[in-house]
């Protein structure tokens, strides 16, 4: 990682390849931790209601220090071109993936917490080589895929003010750096607030977004949703969608609330690699079930090898604490729209925390391009259903191809 | 520890004795860890570190491994009649400290979170040995300091179940085990909760409680807190009460909402000592600039050691997270009345998380017999403040060593 020590002294600017490689040593620190974890007692309950259970935290901590290889996710991020540029003061990280098909739509993925660019990795291919990957030469896309501000390779700020707007500023600099002067933004989770914030500035290059987790629940939700009840009139999308949003603020966002208010108290998850992994388990139940029935031999959409590229990433980078400040730094209220007027795409999983129906992305946009309720996939939906996932931008973006 | 952990299989009546003694390559490991941890290597972000500075854990860190002497705390422990007795189920630890003087009265102290027994270890002799702490031998009390379920000493709950109105329950039995069929009870935080379900259960014996956190806030007040408007009509002191809390539960209570939600989340702290440690300091219930004081070793009320004292015994008990239990164990609302029968003494200290105004603890209480403003102290009273404390407790209890009043 020397040569992100080194971005200090680096003009403005320059754009200088990067590679990964971490020291034989700090493998085996981590390996000695995660043998050497105090345990708590196992939960009072037989179910997750407590959170993270101890017999699936134990089983990934058994593949984590035997049998998983780091220096496999280290090849297959060293396989595609890395890059750093400092923007804003602040050396970002970025995969950047040409297409060999000149027409390719640039777009930049944004990924969102407990992520990084692990999350969108199983994207590249097929994005940027469509014909190997049941599409066409138009189809094709130029893939940017950048480290948030203090998450992965990227810096980690060292002043408050990185918050998800000067995230997206610093993006559409970062396309325009790259030579782009047409391109289209993507996200889910944070990565979705980026990429809607980028939307409201819109910058004239920016054809378009496509969303995972749009912000677009409706004020009458949002009123009735303290009190746990229903508006009338909802149709059974809608009240599915007003179910799920009042089960994850009811029960599921402690975390956020957590690193909201003191994202530095948290010394347990940078000290800690069982402290990092339960903390980033924790984020929604359908993902965790699914997680936990990975590691019970029976994985869908995410691999034991995919949850762990992700969280050893986050410790050997020591992002734990400087990832989660982004959620001190948002004054944004979740899933409350923001206003935007340019062109959206919105795919709807099914056990995302919330599937919006179209009724409310038809209000939220005014110029909603594309809507699809896809049959499969989940909050880290990129991750989990990539093939899904490409068709679905490849479908959402068609009608902003010149 | 395995001990106390075997012993719990048979349960009867039986009180036995207990002594700590922890093993030296406990504490070897612990300083391995402190040593080997990993802290940021910058200073937290300004403006964004609203609690512990980088440079407060570091030292904290520096003074755990390389001073920081654990068998002091432990003899001081040890230096008390402890026992441990299974009650509902569950061991339960606890220290007894009987007076010389013979009237002396009993009373039932309990502690809360993030703390342990170590937050009364010095209110026991003022208490026990009046004469000896600017009292009369009418002020003594025969003390009993129990560690909660889940905490400390105590055995771990397995199950779920065992909220503030068991342990209430538990703690009756406790007392009238121990032969004391007439007795007080007094708490802060979690204390006050388990101390007021005692008042509110009202077992025959009980004759009054003392709290330092009551739950006393009227219903208009805590319903008009999701708006942050204050109810009208409110007097200078109410609105200061309604401004606290109103804060309290804007900005503070994320580490309760945590715990409450998912305490199988926080894994960093059973492994992590430094985790630990700042999981414990690093909350709005305490005043943060004790704790940098502390550090800096300029101690007012709270020494490096105390404080140390308490996150070790978190430590080598490995109960950060079965403590945390009790958050998501209770059903009752924060600072809400909740029907106390017995008669009532509240002591308001100045740093607290809210100071409860006269009129409210009037009318949560019907029988409100004590109601002052103590002059220093704040959320940790009995371990801040151990000597004005006593003094509450000698005065707010007077009544009830009177057979007359009883």
């Amino acid at each position: 990682m020397s040569a992100v020590a080194q971005s200090m002294s680096m003009d403005s600017g320059a754009i200088r390849p990067f590679q990964v490689n971490f020291p034989e040593a700090r493998l085996v620190d981590l390996r000695k931790r995660v043998n050497a974890t105090v345990w708590p007692d196992k939960e009072t309950v037989s179910d997750e209601s407590e959170g993270i259970q101890l017999a699936v935290i134990q089983k990934l901590a058994k593949y984590w220090a035997n049998e998983y290889d780091w220096r496999r996710c280290e090849a297959q991020i060293n396989a595609v071109p890395n890059f750093i540029t400092e923007i804003d003061g602040l050396d970002i990280h970025f995969i950047h993936v040409r297409s060999k098909h000149e027409n390719a739509l640039p777009i930049v993925i944004t990924h969102g917490w407990p992520g990084s660019i692990v999350e969108q990795m199983k994207l590249i291919e097929p994005l940027t080589n469509p014909t190997a990957h049941g599409g066409t030469p138009a189809d094709a896309f130029h893939v940017v895929i950048p480290s948030m501000a203090g998450y992965g390779f990227s810096g980690k700020p060292t002043a408050p003010g990185w918050d998800t707007v000067r995230m997206a500023r610093a993006w559409t600099v970062l396309m325009k750096r790259l030579g782009y002067s047409k391109f289209v933004a993507q996200g889910g989770d944070w990565g979705s607030l980026v990429s809607e914030q980028m939307a409201l500035q819109a910058p004239p290059e920016l054809l378009g977004i496509h969303i995972n987790l749009p912000f677009a629940v409706p004020p009458a939700i949002l009123q009735a949703l303290p009190s746990h009840q229903a508006p009338p009139g909802l149709d059974a999308d809608e009240k599915y969608a007003f179910e799920r949003i009042d089960f994850f603020l009811v029960h599921g966002l402690t975390y956020a609330l957590q690193m909201a208010n003191h994202p530095q108290t948290l010394y347990g998850i940078a000290d800690s690699p069982i402290g990092l992994a339960a903390w980033f388990l924790e984020h929604d139940l359908l993902s965790y079930q699914l997680i936990a029935r990975s590691f019970d031999g029976v994985p869908e959409g995410l691999t034991r090898d995919d949850i762990l590229d992700n969280i050893t990433l986050t410790w050997l980078t020591n992002t734990a604490i400087s990832g989660a400040r982004l959620y001190r730094e948002n004054k944004l209220p979740f899933f409350v729209p923001l206003g935007v007027k340019i062109p959206v795409a919105v795919s709807a999983f099914p056990d995302e925390l919330y599937a919006v129906p179209k009724k409310w992305a038809e209000q939220t946009y005014p110029k909603l391009i594309y809507y699809n309720k896809v049959e499969k996939g989940g909050h880290f939906a990129a991750w989990e259903q990539p093939k899904l996932f490409t068709e679905e931008l490849r479908a959402g973006f068609r009608t902003l191809r010149g | 520890m395995n001990a106390v952990v075997k012993q719990s299989l048979n349960e009867d009546a039986a009180i036995r004795p207990f002594k700590i003694n922890v093993p030296d390559s406990d504490l070897a490991d612990l300083r391995r860890r402190i040593l080997a941890a990993r802290l940021p290597e910058s200073e937290a972000v300004p403006g964004l570190a609203r609690g512990l500075r980088l440079a407060t854990i570091h030292e904290l860190a520096r003074y755990w491994a390389a001073d920081y002497d654990w068998r002091k705390v432990e003899a001081k422990l040890n230096s008390y009649p402890q026992f441990i007795t299974a009650i509902d189920g569950l061991d339960i630890h606890f220290i007894h400290v009987r007076s010389r003087h013979e009237n002396a009265l009993p009373l039932i102290v309990t502690h809360g979170w993030p703390g342990s027994i170590i937050e009364q270890l010095k209110i026991i002799e003022p208490l026990v040995d009046p004469t000896a702490h600017g009292g009369s031998a009418a002020d003594a009390f025969d003390v009993v300091i129990p560690s909660r379920p889940g905490n400390g000493f105590s055995g771990k709950p397995t199950t779920t179940g065992w909220d503030c109105t068991r342990i209430a329950r538990a703690w009756d039995v406790l007392m009238k085990r121990l032969g004391y069929s007439r007795y007080v009870a007094q708490g802060g935080d979690w204390g006050a909760l388990i101390t007021e379900q005692m008042g509110a259960l009202a077992p025959p014996g009980l004759l009054g409680i003392h709290t330092n956190l009551p739950s006393a806030v009227p219903a208009e007040v805590l319903g008009a807190l999701a708006s942050h408007i204050p109810p009208p009509g409110l007097d200078a002191e109410e609105r200061r009460a309604f401004d606290r809390i109103d804060s309290f539960f804007t900005n503070g209570l994320s580490y309760a909402w945590q715990m409450a939600g998912h305490t199988h989340a926080l894994y960093g702290i059973a492994d992590s000592p430094l985790g630990l440690a700042t999981w414990l300091l690093d909350n709005e219930l305490w005043n943060q600039q004790l704790i940098v004081r502390a550090f800096d070793d300029e101690p007012e009320s709270l020494t490096r050691d105390d404080l140390l004292d308490n996150i070790t015994l978190y430590w080598l008990t490995d109960t950060a997270i079965s403590a945390a239990g009790l958050y998501r164990e209770n059903k009752l609302p924060f600072f809400a009345p909740m029907g106390v029968a017995t008669p009532v003494a509240v002591s308001v200290f100045p740093d607290e998380t809210f100071q409860l105004p006269r009129s409210w603890a009037e009318r949560a209480y019907p029988r409100l017999t004590h109601y002052n403003k103590a002059s220093a102290g704040g959320h940790f009273a009995a371990w801040e403040q151990p000597k004005i404390l006593a003094d509450e407790l000698r005065v707010a209890f007077q009544r009830f060593r009177d057979p007359r009043d009883c």
